[in-house]
Protein backbone atom coordinates (compact mmCIF):
# COMPACT_ATOMS: atom_id res chain seq x y z
CA UNK A 1 0.00 0.00 0.00
CA UNK A 2 1.62 3.37 -0.61
CA UNK A 3 -1.69 5.61 -0.13
CA UNK A 4 0.70 7.43 2.28
CA UNK A 5 2.95 8.12 0.19
CA UNK A 6 4.10 11.49 -0.74
CA UNK A 7 6.47 13.27 -1.80
CA UNK A 8 7.89 16.58 0.01
CA UNK A 9 10.66 18.57 -0.68
CA UNK A 10 12.49 19.94 2.06
CA UNK A 11 15.26 22.51 2.50
CA UNK A 12 17.18 22.60 5.99
CA UNK A 13 18.78 25.61 6.68
CA UNK A 14 22.66 25.18 8.51
CA UNK A 15 24.72 27.52 9.56
CA UNK A 16 28.58 26.79 10.69
CA UNK A 17 29.76 28.55 13.96
CA UNK A 18 32.62 28.69 15.91
CA UNK A 19 32.76 25.80 18.43
CA UNK A 20 32.01 26.38 22.23
CA UNK A 21 35.25 25.07 23.03
CA UNK A 22 37.40 27.37 20.53
CA UNK A 23 39.64 30.05 21.61
CA UNK A 24 37.74 33.53 20.97
CA UNK A 25 40.55 36.03 20.51
CA UNK A 26 38.84 39.25 19.78
CA UNK A 27 39.94 40.19 16.22
CA UNK A 28 42.55 43.45 16.08
CA UNK A 29 39.50 45.92 14.17
CA UNK A 30 37.33 44.61 17.43
CA UNK A 31 34.23 43.93 15.32
CA UNK A 32 34.81 39.71 15.05
CA UNK A 33 36.78 37.13 16.32
CA UNK A 34 40.09 36.34 15.02
CA UNK A 35 39.14 33.38 13.10
CA UNK A 36 42.96 31.97 12.50
CA UNK A 37 43.03 30.13 15.50
CA UNK A 38 38.96 29.30 15.79
CA UNK A 39 37.36 25.99 15.45
CA UNK A 40 34.56 25.16 13.17
CA UNK A 41 31.41 23.44 13.83
CA UNK A 42 27.81 22.71 12.75
CA UNK A 43 25.45 25.23 15.12
CA UNK A 44 24.81 22.38 17.21
CA UNK A 45 20.34 23.27 16.71
CA UNK A 46 21.15 23.16 13.25
CA UNK A 47 21.66 19.01 13.66
CA UNK A 48 18.20 18.55 15.51
CA UNK A 49 16.87 20.10 11.90
CA UNK A 50 18.39 17.65 9.65
CA UNK A 51 17.66 14.86 11.82
CA UNK A 52 13.45 16.20 11.63
CA UNK A 53 13.77 16.31 8.15
CA UNK A 54 15.41 13.40 7.78
CA UNK A 55 12.45 11.37 9.51
CA UNK A 56 9.77 13.15 8.13
CA UNK A 57 11.63 12.21 4.15
CA UNK A 58 11.82 8.35 5.78
CA UNK A 59 8.32 8.20 7.86
CA UNK A 60 6.58 9.71 4.28
CA UNK A 61 8.55 7.06 1.91
CA UNK A 62 9.94 9.38 -0.29
CA UNK A 63 11.00 13.13 -0.94
CA UNK A 64 14.52 15.06 -1.01
CA UNK A 65 16.34 16.99 1.69
CA UNK A 66 18.37 19.60 0.43
CA UNK A 67 20.95 21.43 3.01
CA UNK A 68 21.54 24.97 2.19
CA UNK A 69 24.35 26.59 4.15
CA UNK A 70 25.69 30.54 3.50
CA UNK A 71 28.85 31.66 3.98
CA UNK A 72 32.82 31.14 2.71
CA UNK A 73 34.00 28.61 1.31
CA UNK A 74 34.71 26.48 4.71
CA UNK A 75 30.50 26.11 5.37
CA UNK A 76 30.94 23.38 2.49
CA UNK A 77 32.03 21.12 5.71
CA UNK A 78 28.98 21.79 7.24
CA UNK A 79 27.11 20.96 4.10
CA UNK A 80 28.69 17.80 3.61
CA UNK A 81 28.21 16.60 7.17
CA UNK A 82 24.23 16.95 6.82
CA UNK A 83 25.10 15.04 3.31
CA UNK A 84 26.76 12.55 4.89
CA UNK A 85 23.75 11.86 7.35
CA UNK A 86 21.48 11.35 4.67
CA UNK A 87 20.58 14.33 3.34
CA UNK A 88 20.50 14.38 -1.29
CA UNK A 89 22.28 17.39 -2.08
CA UNK A 90 23.48 20.65 -1.17
CA UNK A 91 23.24 24.41 -1.85
CA UNK A 92 26.12 26.88 -0.94
CA UNK A 93 25.52 30.63 -1.22
CA UNK A 94 29.14 32.06 -1.07
CA UNK A 95 30.28 35.16 0.39
CA UNK A 96 33.61 36.40 0.41
CA UNK A 97 32.68 38.42 4.10
CA UNK A 98 33.37 35.89 7.15
CA UNK A 99 30.36 36.88 8.94
CA UNK A 100 27.09 38.59 8.18
CA UNK A 101 25.50 39.87 11.06
CA UNK A 102 22.68 41.04 9.24
CA UNK A 103 19.57 38.74 9.23
CA UNK A 104 17.29 40.18 6.71
CA UNK A 105 20.34 40.34 3.85
CA UNK A 106 21.29 37.07 4.71
CA UNK A 107 17.64 35.19 4.45
CA UNK A 108 17.16 37.86 0.94
CA UNK A 109 20.07 35.91 -0.32
CA UNK A 110 18.32 32.30 0.65
CA UNK A 111 15.45 33.54 -0.89
CA UNK A 112 16.95 34.19 -4.21
CA UNK A 113 19.07 31.65 -4.30
CA UNK A 114 16.11 29.02 -3.09
CA UNK A 115 12.64 30.47 -4.61
CA UNK A 116 12.73 28.53 -8.31
CA UNK A 117 13.05 25.35 -5.47
CA UNK A 118 9.42 25.72 -4.37
CA UNK A 119 10.26 23.58 -1.25
CA UNK A 120 7.08 22.16 0.63
CA UNK A 121 8.66 22.82 3.99
CA UNK A 122 11.94 24.38 5.49
CA UNK A 123 13.45 23.53 8.77
CA UNK A 124 15.98 25.99 10.54
CA UNK A 125 17.78 25.14 13.98
CA UNK A 126 16.29 27.35 16.83
CA UNK A 127 18.78 29.59 16.83
CA UNK A 128 22.79 29.97 16.30
CA UNK A 129 25.32 29.40 18.86
CA UNK A 130 27.35 32.80 17.46
CA UNK A 131 25.14 35.71 16.61
CA UNK A 132 22.02 34.01 17.97
CA UNK A 133 19.84 36.41 16.08
CA UNK A 134 16.79 33.21 16.07
CA UNK A 135 15.13 34.27 12.83
CA UNK A 136 16.22 33.40 9.61
CA UNK A 137 13.71 30.77 9.03
CA UNK A 138 11.08 33.06 9.48
CA UNK A 139 12.24 35.48 7.72
CA UNK A 140 12.70 33.94 4.54
CA UNK A 141 9.13 32.04 5.18
CA UNK A 142 7.57 35.44 5.27
CA UNK A 143 9.51 36.43 2.29
CA UNK A 144 8.18 33.90 0.60
CA UNK A 145 4.88 33.10 1.40
CA UNK A 146 4.77 30.57 3.64
CA UNK A 147 3.29 29.84 6.45
CA UNK A 148 5.72 29.85 9.99
CA UNK A 149 6.21 28.34 13.37
CA UNK A 150 8.91 28.22 15.73
CA UNK A 151 10.39 26.20 18.88
CA UNK A 152 8.60 22.78 17.33
CA UNK A 153 8.91 20.34 19.64
CA UNK A 154 7.36 17.40 17.95
CA UNK A 155 6.03 17.25 13.84
CA UNK A 156 2.85 15.69 12.69
CA UNK A 157 3.27 15.57 8.75
CA UNK A 158 1.31 13.80 6.45
CA UNK A 159 -0.32 13.86 2.86
CA UNK A 160 -2.27 16.19 4.26
CA UNK A 161 -1.09 18.52 6.37
CA UNK A 162 1.75 19.89 8.76
CA UNK A 163 1.13 20.08 12.06
CA UNK A 164 3.42 21.27 14.78
CA UNK A 165 3.50 20.95 18.58
CA UNK A 166 5.29 24.70 20.01
CA UNK A 167 7.10 24.60 23.02
CA UNK A 168 5.29 28.45 25.38
CA UNK A 169 7.16 29.28 27.89
CA UNK A 170 6.53 27.58 31.34
CA UNK A 171 6.04 24.11 30.73
CA UNK A 172 3.02 24.91 28.12
CA UNK A 173 3.18 23.70 24.35
CA UNK A 174 0.87 23.82 21.92
CA UNK A 175 -0.81 22.06 18.30
CA UNK A 176 -0.77 24.32 15.58
CA UNK A 177 -1.94 23.62 12.27
CA UNK A 178 0.09 24.92 9.23
CA UNK A 179 -1.00 25.42 5.86
CA UNK A 180 1.75 24.11 3.31
CA UNK A 181 4.73 25.38 2.24
CA UNK A 182 5.84 26.17 5.37
CA UNK A 183 9.16 27.11 7.49
CA UNK A 184 9.50 26.32 10.72
CA UNK A 185 12.31 26.65 13.34
CA UNK A 186 13.05 23.17 15.73
CA UNK A 187 13.82 23.28 19.67
CA UNK A 188 16.73 21.52 20.43
CA UNK A 189 16.02 17.77 22.12
CA UNK A 190 13.06 17.21 19.51
CA UNK A 191 15.35 14.04 18.81
CA UNK A 192 18.18 12.21 18.69
CA UNK A 193 20.43 13.33 15.80
CA UNK A 194 22.09 10.47 14.07
CA UNK A 195 25.55 9.86 13.46
CA UNK A 196 26.78 9.66 10.30
CA UNK A 197 27.59 5.91 9.30
CA UNK A 198 30.86 5.21 7.09
CA UNK A 199 29.13 4.34 4.02
CA UNK A 200 26.95 7.98 4.53
CA UNK A 201 30.36 9.92 4.63
CA UNK A 202 31.71 8.15 1.73
CA UNK A 203 28.16 8.38 -0.81
CA UNK A 204 28.40 12.36 0.59
CA UNK A 205 31.33 12.77 -1.63
CA UNK A 206 29.90 12.10 -4.74
CA UNK A 207 26.60 14.02 -3.76
CA UNK A 208 25.93 17.76 -5.64
CA UNK A 209 26.86 21.05 -4.04
CA UNK A 210 25.57 23.84 -6.09
CA UNK A 211 27.78 26.95 -5.36
CA UNK A 212 25.94 30.22 -6.10
CA UNK A 213 27.31 33.50 -5.15
CA UNK A 214 26.01 36.05 -2.45
CA UNK A 215 25.23 39.30 -3.26
CA UNK A 216 25.00 41.53 -0.28
CA UNK A 217 23.46 45.05 -0.86
CA UNK A 218 23.27 47.35 2.06
CA UNK A 219 23.43 45.86 5.17
CA UNK A 220 20.73 47.43 7.77
CA UNK A 221 22.53 46.38 10.95
CA UNK A 222 25.86 46.91 11.41
CA UNK A 223 28.15 44.91 14.13
CA UNK A 224 30.11 47.91 15.58
CA UNK A 225 32.41 46.47 18.19
CA UNK A 226 32.74 43.18 20.30
CA UNK A 227 33.95 43.15 23.72
CA UNK A 228 34.26 41.20 26.90
CA UNK A 229 31.12 41.82 29.61
CA UNK A 230 31.59 43.75 32.39
CA UNK A 231 31.02 41.80 35.94
CA UNK A 232 28.19 43.57 37.52
CA UNK A 233 28.05 41.93 40.86
CA UNK A 234 30.50 41.35 43.59
CA UNK A 235 30.51 37.76 44.21
CA UNK A 236 31.55 36.75 48.19
CA UNK A 237 33.11 33.46 47.34
CA UNK A 238 32.92 31.07 50.38
CA UNK A 239 35.55 28.44 49.74
CA UNK A 240 36.50 26.53 52.97
CA UNK A 241 35.41 23.25 55.22
CA UNK A 242 32.15 22.02 55.58
CA UNK A 243 30.93 23.43 59.07
CA UNK A 244 32.36 26.95 58.19
CA UNK A 245 30.24 26.99 54.94
CA UNK A 246 26.76 25.73 56.89
CA UNK A 247 27.34 28.51 59.68
CA UNK A 248 28.26 31.33 56.97
CA UNK A 249 25.00 30.19 55.07
CA UNK A 250 22.86 30.36 57.81
CA UNK A 251 24.02 33.85 58.79
CA UNK A 252 23.19 34.69 55.17
CA UNK A 253 19.78 33.48 55.15
CA UNK A 254 19.04 34.91 58.40
CA UNK A 255 20.84 38.06 58.44
CA UNK A 256 21.09 39.24 54.70
CA UNK A 257 18.81 37.97 52.96
CA UNK A 258 16.21 37.26 55.66
CA UNK A 259 15.27 34.36 53.90
CA UNK A 260 13.16 33.29 57.39
CA UNK B 1 9.38 59.75 18.35
CA UNK B 2 7.02 57.18 18.31
CA UNK B 3 7.43 53.74 20.21
CA UNK B 4 4.88 50.94 19.83
CA UNK B 5 5.23 47.89 22.57
CA UNK B 6 3.33 45.43 21.99
CA UNK B 7 2.07 43.74 24.93
CA UNK B 8 1.82 39.83 25.94
CA UNK B 9 -0.92 38.91 28.38
CA UNK B 10 -2.23 35.85 29.16
CA UNK B 11 -5.39 34.84 31.36
CA UNK B 12 -5.88 38.51 32.23
CA UNK B 13 -2.12 38.85 33.22
CA UNK B 14 0.59 41.33 31.58
CA UNK B 15 3.69 39.37 31.37
CA UNK B 16 6.38 40.39 33.36
CA UNK B 17 8.91 40.91 30.04
CA UNK B 18 6.07 43.42 28.55
CA UNK B 19 6.70 45.64 31.21
CA UNK B 20 10.14 45.52 31.65
CA UNK B 21 9.84 46.49 27.71
CA UNK B 22 7.56 49.25 28.94
CA UNK B 23 10.83 50.23 31.29
CA UNK B 24 13.22 49.87 28.28
CA UNK B 25 10.87 52.04 26.36
CA UNK B 26 11.16 54.85 28.72
CA UNK B 27 14.46 54.79 29.17
CA UNK B 28 14.66 55.30 25.36
CA UNK B 29 11.89 58.07 25.61
CA UNK B 30 9.22 59.12 23.09
CA UNK B 31 5.63 58.60 22.96
CA UNK B 32 4.87 55.48 23.76
CA UNK B 33 1.82 53.38 22.72
CA UNK B 34 1.25 50.10 24.05
CA UNK B 35 -0.89 47.37 21.70
CA UNK B 36 -2.83 45.01 23.48
CA UNK B 37 -4.72 42.43 20.99
CA UNK B 38 -7.39 39.38 21.95
CA UNK B 39 -9.85 39.11 24.66
CA UNK B 40 -9.60 39.03 28.28
CA UNK B 41 -7.60 42.00 28.45
CA UNK B 42 -9.25 44.58 30.15
CA UNK B 43 -7.08 43.88 33.30
CA UNK B 44 -4.01 44.65 31.49
CA UNK B 45 -5.19 47.64 29.83
CA UNK B 46 -6.16 49.17 33.31
CA UNK B 47 -2.67 48.20 34.43
CA UNK B 48 -1.36 50.11 31.34
CA UNK B 49 -3.71 53.14 32.21
CA UNK B 50 -1.09 53.30 35.20
CA UNK B 51 1.79 53.99 33.69
CA UNK B 52 3.35 57.03 32.23
CA UNK B 53 2.73 56.42 28.57
CA UNK B 54 0.46 58.17 25.97
CA UNK B 55 -1.76 55.76 25.34
CA UNK B 56 -3.00 51.88 25.12
CA UNK B 57 -4.51 50.46 21.83
CA UNK B 58 -6.94 47.55 22.67
CA UNK B 59 -7.74 45.27 19.46
CA UNK B 60 -10.37 42.72 19.84
CA UNK B 61 -11.11 40.78 16.29
CA UNK B 62 -13.12 37.20 15.97
CA UNK B 63 -10.61 35.82 14.06
CA UNK B 64 -7.68 36.41 16.31
CA UNK B 65 -9.51 36.13 19.59
CA UNK B 66 -5.76 34.43 21.20
CA UNK B 67 -2.20 34.47 19.67
CA UNK B 68 -1.89 33.45 16.22
CA UNK B 69 1.62 34.35 14.19
CA UNK B 70 -0.58 35.30 11.21
CA UNK B 71 -3.46 37.56 13.15
CA UNK B 72 -0.57 39.19 14.84
CA UNK B 73 0.86 40.26 11.92
CA UNK B 74 -1.49 40.96 10.16
CA UNK B 75 -3.09 43.33 13.19
CA UNK B 76 0.37 44.96 14.25
CA UNK B 77 0.97 45.97 10.71
CA UNK B 78 -2.26 47.60 10.33
CA UNK B 79 -1.34 49.23 13.80
CA UNK B 80 2.27 50.47 12.70
CA UNK B 81 0.55 52.69 9.51
CA UNK B 82 -1.49 54.39 12.03
CA UNK B 83 1.39 55.20 14.71
CA UNK B 84 4.57 54.99 12.47
CA UNK B 85 6.90 54.31 15.14
CA UNK B 86 10.74 54.56 15.00
CA UNK B 87 11.07 51.26 17.71
CA UNK B 88 8.58 48.38 18.06
CA UNK B 89 9.97 46.72 21.40
CA UNK B 90 8.40 43.71 22.99
CA UNK B 91 10.06 41.21 25.45
CA UNK B 92 12.04 38.74 24.13
CA UNK B 93 9.44 36.17 24.71
CA UNK B 94 8.62 32.66 23.03
CA UNK B 95 5.73 34.66 21.56
CA UNK B 96 8.24 37.45 20.33
CA UNK B 97 10.58 35.33 18.42
CA UNK B 98 7.41 33.63 16.79
CA UNK B 99 6.09 37.03 15.32
CA UNK B 100 8.98 39.48 15.30
CA UNK B 101 10.97 38.12 12.07
CA UNK B 102 7.46 38.11 10.48
CA UNK B 103 7.36 41.73 10.93
CA UNK B 104 10.83 42.35 9.85
CA UNK B 105 10.19 41.08 6.44
CA UNK B 106 7.16 42.37 5.94
CA UNK B 107 8.34 45.67 6.75
CA UNK B 108 11.76 45.82 5.50
CA UNK B 109 13.68 46.91 8.96
CA UNK B 110 15.65 45.07 11.22
CA UNK B 111 15.11 43.03 13.82
CA UNK B 112 17.81 43.35 16.85
CA UNK B 113 16.51 40.76 19.38
CA UNK B 114 17.51 39.95 22.73
CA UNK B 115 19.14 43.20 24.09
CA UNK B 116 20.18 43.49 27.23
CA UNK B 117 20.74 47.38 26.92
CA UNK B 118 20.46 50.45 24.58
CA UNK B 119 22.91 53.01 24.69
CA UNK B 120 22.59 55.82 22.12
CA UNK B 121 21.82 54.09 18.94
CA UNK B 122 23.67 51.28 20.07
CA UNK B 123 21.98 47.94 21.02
CA UNK B 124 23.96 46.11 23.40
CA UNK B 125 23.51 42.33 22.82
CA UNK B 126 25.46 38.41 23.82
CA UNK B 127 26.53 36.62 21.04
CA UNK B 128 28.99 33.62 21.47
CA UNK B 129 26.80 31.76 23.72
CA UNK B 130 26.91 35.04 26.24
CA UNK B 131 30.77 34.92 26.46
CA UNK B 132 30.90 38.06 24.44
CA UNK B 133 28.50 41.10 23.91
CA UNK B 134 28.52 43.06 20.48
CA UNK B 135 27.68 46.53 19.66
CA UNK B 136 25.26 46.82 16.77
CA UNK B 137 24.16 49.81 15.15
CA UNK B 138 20.76 50.09 12.24
CA UNK B 139 22.04 52.53 9.40
CA UNK B 140 18.90 54.22 9.89
CA UNK B 141 15.01 53.86 10.14
CA UNK B 142 13.19 51.96 12.39
CA UNK B 143 14.03 48.90 14.14
CA UNK B 144 12.46 46.17 15.94
CA UNK B 145 14.08 45.26 19.51
CA UNK B 146 13.48 43.14 22.05
CA UNK B 147 15.00 42.81 25.52
CA UNK B 148 16.42 40.17 27.35
CA UNK B 149 14.74 39.08 30.29
CA UNK B 150 15.46 41.40 33.32
CA UNK B 151 17.34 43.85 31.66
CA UNK B 152 15.11 46.47 33.06
CA UNK B 153 12.89 46.07 35.92
CA UNK B 154 9.52 46.65 36.18
CA UNK B 155 10.35 48.72 39.52
CA UNK B 156 11.60 51.51 37.68
CA UNK B 157 8.01 51.85 35.36
CA UNK B 158 7.56 55.34 35.78
CA UNK B 159 3.82 56.23 36.86
CA UNK B 160 1.37 58.11 35.46
CA UNK B 161 -1.99 58.15 33.66
CA UNK B 162 -2.79 57.31 29.81
CA UNK B 163 -5.70 56.60 27.18
CA UNK B 164 -7.05 53.91 26.13
CA UNK B 165 -8.88 53.63 22.59
CA UNK B 166 -9.95 50.81 20.83
CA UNK B 167 -8.23 50.10 17.16
CA UNK B 168 -11.04 48.54 14.76
CA UNK B 169 -8.67 46.46 12.25
CA UNK B 170 -10.10 44.46 9.23
CA UNK B 171 -8.47 40.84 8.54
CA UNK B 172 -8.83 39.05 5.35
CA UNK B 173 -9.36 35.70 6.79
CA UNK B 174 -6.63 34.31 3.70
CA UNK B 175 -4.16 35.49 5.35
CA UNK B 176 -4.45 33.31 8.41
CA UNK B 177 -3.03 30.38 7.17
CA UNK B 178 -2.24 28.81 10.66
CA UNK B 179 -5.15 27.20 13.24
CA UNK B 180 -3.84 26.75 16.70
CA UNK B 181 -5.40 24.18 19.44
CA UNK B 182 -5.32 25.15 23.23
CA UNK B 183 -2.07 25.63 24.91
CA UNK B 184 -1.58 22.55 27.44
CA UNK B 185 0.57 21.42 30.16
CA UNK B 186 1.99 17.70 30.07
CA UNK B 187 3.01 17.14 33.62
CA UNK B 188 -0.25 18.13 35.18
CA UNK B 189 1.30 20.92 37.80
CA UNK B 190 -0.05 23.06 40.74
CA UNK B 191 4.05 24.20 40.86
CA UNK B 192 3.88 28.55 40.78
CA UNK B 193 7.47 28.96 40.38
CA UNK B 194 6.89 32.60 38.55
CA UNK B 195 5.47 33.85 42.43
CA UNK B 196 7.91 31.98 44.60
CA UNK B 197 9.61 34.05 46.84
CA UNK B 198 11.96 31.73 47.32
CA UNK B 199 13.43 28.75 45.13
CA UNK B 200 15.79 26.33 45.76
CA UNK B 201 17.15 25.23 42.17
CA UNK B 202 18.61 21.63 41.38
CA UNK B 203 21.15 21.59 38.72
CA UNK B 204 22.94 17.74 37.48
CA UNK B 205 25.62 18.75 40.35
CA UNK B 206 23.13 17.13 42.18
CA UNK B 207 23.96 13.56 40.29
CA UNK B 208 21.28 11.13 40.69
CA UNK B 209 17.24 11.29 40.85
CA UNK B 210 17.35 10.19 44.72
CA UNK B 211 19.37 12.82 45.96
CA UNK B 212 16.77 15.31 44.34
CA UNK B 213 14.90 14.65 47.78
CA UNK B 214 17.71 16.58 49.52
CA UNK B 215 16.33 20.01 47.64
CA UNK B 216 12.85 19.11 48.71
CA UNK B 217 14.10 18.71 52.12
CA UNK B 218 16.08 21.87 52.33
CA UNK B 219 12.72 23.60 50.31
CA UNK B 220 10.49 22.36 53.14
CA UNK B 221 12.27 24.04 55.87
CA UNK B 222 12.43 27.20 54.14
CA UNK B 223 9.58 27.14 52.68
CA UNK B 224 10.49 27.14 49.36
CA UNK B 225 9.56 25.47 45.95
CA UNK B 226 11.87 23.61 43.80
CA UNK B 227 12.57 24.36 40.40
CA UNK B 228 15.37 22.59 37.83
CA UNK B 229 17.62 23.30 34.73
CA UNK B 230 16.85 21.54 31.68
CA UNK B 231 19.46 18.53 32.19
CA UNK B 232 17.59 17.56 35.14
CA UNK B 233 14.24 17.84 33.16
CA UNK B 234 15.89 15.91 29.92
CA UNK B 235 16.94 13.13 32.49
CA UNK B 236 13.47 12.45 34.01
CA UNK B 237 14.42 13.38 38.07
CA UNK B 238 11.96 16.60 38.27
CA UNK B 239 8.79 17.22 35.65
CA UNK B 240 9.38 20.15 33.36
CA UNK B 241 6.99 22.18 35.03
CA UNK B 242 9.76 22.85 37.21
CA UNK B 243 12.46 23.63 34.76
CA UNK B 244 13.68 27.33 34.92
CA UNK B 245 15.49 29.07 32.20
CA UNK B 246 14.99 29.88 27.99
CA UNK B 247 12.86 26.63 27.82
CA UNK B 248 10.78 26.85 31.25
CA UNK B 249 9.73 29.62 33.71
CA UNK B 250 11.26 33.01 34.23
CA UNK B 251 12.27 33.89 38.00
CA UNK B 252 12.99 36.53 40.23
CA UNK B 253 12.99 35.35 43.06
CA UNK B 254 13.87 36.90 46.93
CA UNK B 255 16.32 33.73 46.87
CA UNK B 256 17.30 31.62 44.17
CA UNK B 257 19.35 28.45 46.21
CA UNK B 258 21.18 26.72 43.24
CA UNK B 259 22.24 23.14 43.99
CA UNK B 260 24.92 21.87 41.65
CA UNK B 261 23.74 24.19 38.31
CA UNK B 262 26.35 25.02 35.99
CA UNK B 263 25.04 28.09 35.06
CA UNK B 264 24.82 27.56 31.16
CA UNK B 265 23.33 30.62 29.43
CA UNK B 266 19.95 29.10 28.55
CA UNK B 267 19.33 28.38 32.28
CA UNK B 268 20.43 31.93 33.51
CA UNK B 269 18.21 33.88 31.22
CA UNK B 270 15.93 32.26 33.15
CA UNK B 271 16.76 33.17 36.95
CA UNK B 272 19.27 35.98 36.43
CA UNK B 273 16.60 38.56 37.74
CA UNK B 274 16.52 37.07 41.14
CA UNK B 275 17.16 39.54 44.08
CA UNK B 276 19.80 37.14 45.80
CA UNK B 277 21.34 34.07 43.84
CA UNK B 278 23.38 32.11 46.38
CA UNK B 279 24.98 29.16 44.70
CA UNK B 280 26.88 25.58 45.82
CA UNK B 281 29.21 23.73 42.95
CA UNK B 282 32.06 21.78 43.41
CA UNK B 283 33.74 23.48 40.36
CA UNK B 284 34.85 26.45 41.27
CA UNK B 285 35.01 27.91 37.82
CA UNK B 286 31.41 27.46 37.71
CA UNK B 287 29.54 30.11 35.33
CA UNK B 288 26.62 30.39 37.75
CA UNK B 289 29.16 31.84 40.04
CA UNK B 290 29.74 34.90 37.63
CA UNK B 291 26.43 36.13 38.44
CA UNK B 292 26.31 34.79 41.92
CA UNK B 293 26.02 36.92 45.25
CA UNK B 294 27.14 34.23 47.56
CA UNK B 295 29.63 31.19 45.31
CA UNK B 296 29.63 28.66 48.02
CA UNK B 297 32.31 26.45 46.21
CA UNK B 298 32.27 22.59 47.92
CA UNK B 299 30.01 19.32 47.67
CA UNK B 300 26.40 19.91 47.78
CA UNK B 301 26.00 16.30 49.80
CA UNK B 302 27.95 17.21 52.12
CA UNK B 303 26.65 21.21 53.14
CA UNK B 304 23.18 20.88 52.59
CA UNK B 305 21.75 17.76 54.89
CA UNK B 306 23.92 19.48 57.84
CA UNK B 307 22.81 23.13 56.82
CA UNK B 308 19.08 21.29 56.78
CA UNK B 309 19.68 19.68 60.40
CA UNK B 310 21.10 23.32 61.26
CA UNK B 311 18.22 25.43 60.40
CA UNK B 312 15.64 22.45 61.98
CA UNK B 313 17.24 23.58 65.10
CA UNK B 314 16.88 27.41 65.12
Amino acid sequence: MIINQKYMKIAVLVKQVIGSESALEISSDQKWIDESNATFVMNPPDNYAIEEAMQIKEKLGDGEVVIVSMGPQRVQKVIREGLSKGADRGIHIETQESKNIDPLEVAKNICNSIEQENFDLILSGLQSDDTGMGQTGVLIGELLNMSTATLAIETEIDQETIKVKRELESGWFQWVTLDSPASVSIQSGINQPRYPSLKGIMGAKKKEIKVIAASIEDSKQNLDKIFVPQKSKETEVIDTDVDASVDRIVDILRSEIKAF
Amino acid sequence: MNILVIIEHKNGVMHRMSKEAIAGAQKIGGNITALVIGENSDSVADELSSFQIEKTLLVTNEKVTSYNVDGYKEIILQVVKVVNPEFIITGHTYQARDFMPRLSASLDIPFIPDLVSVENSSYIKQIMNSKLNASISSSNGPVLISFQSASFSEENISKGSSSLEKFEVTLDASNIRSTVDEPFQESASEVDLESAELIVSVGRGIEKEENTSIAFDLAQVLGAEVSASRPVVDAGWLPSSRQVGSSGSTVSPKLYFSLGVSGAIQHVVGMKGSKNILAINKDPDAPIFEIADYAVVGDLLDIIPKLIEKLKDL
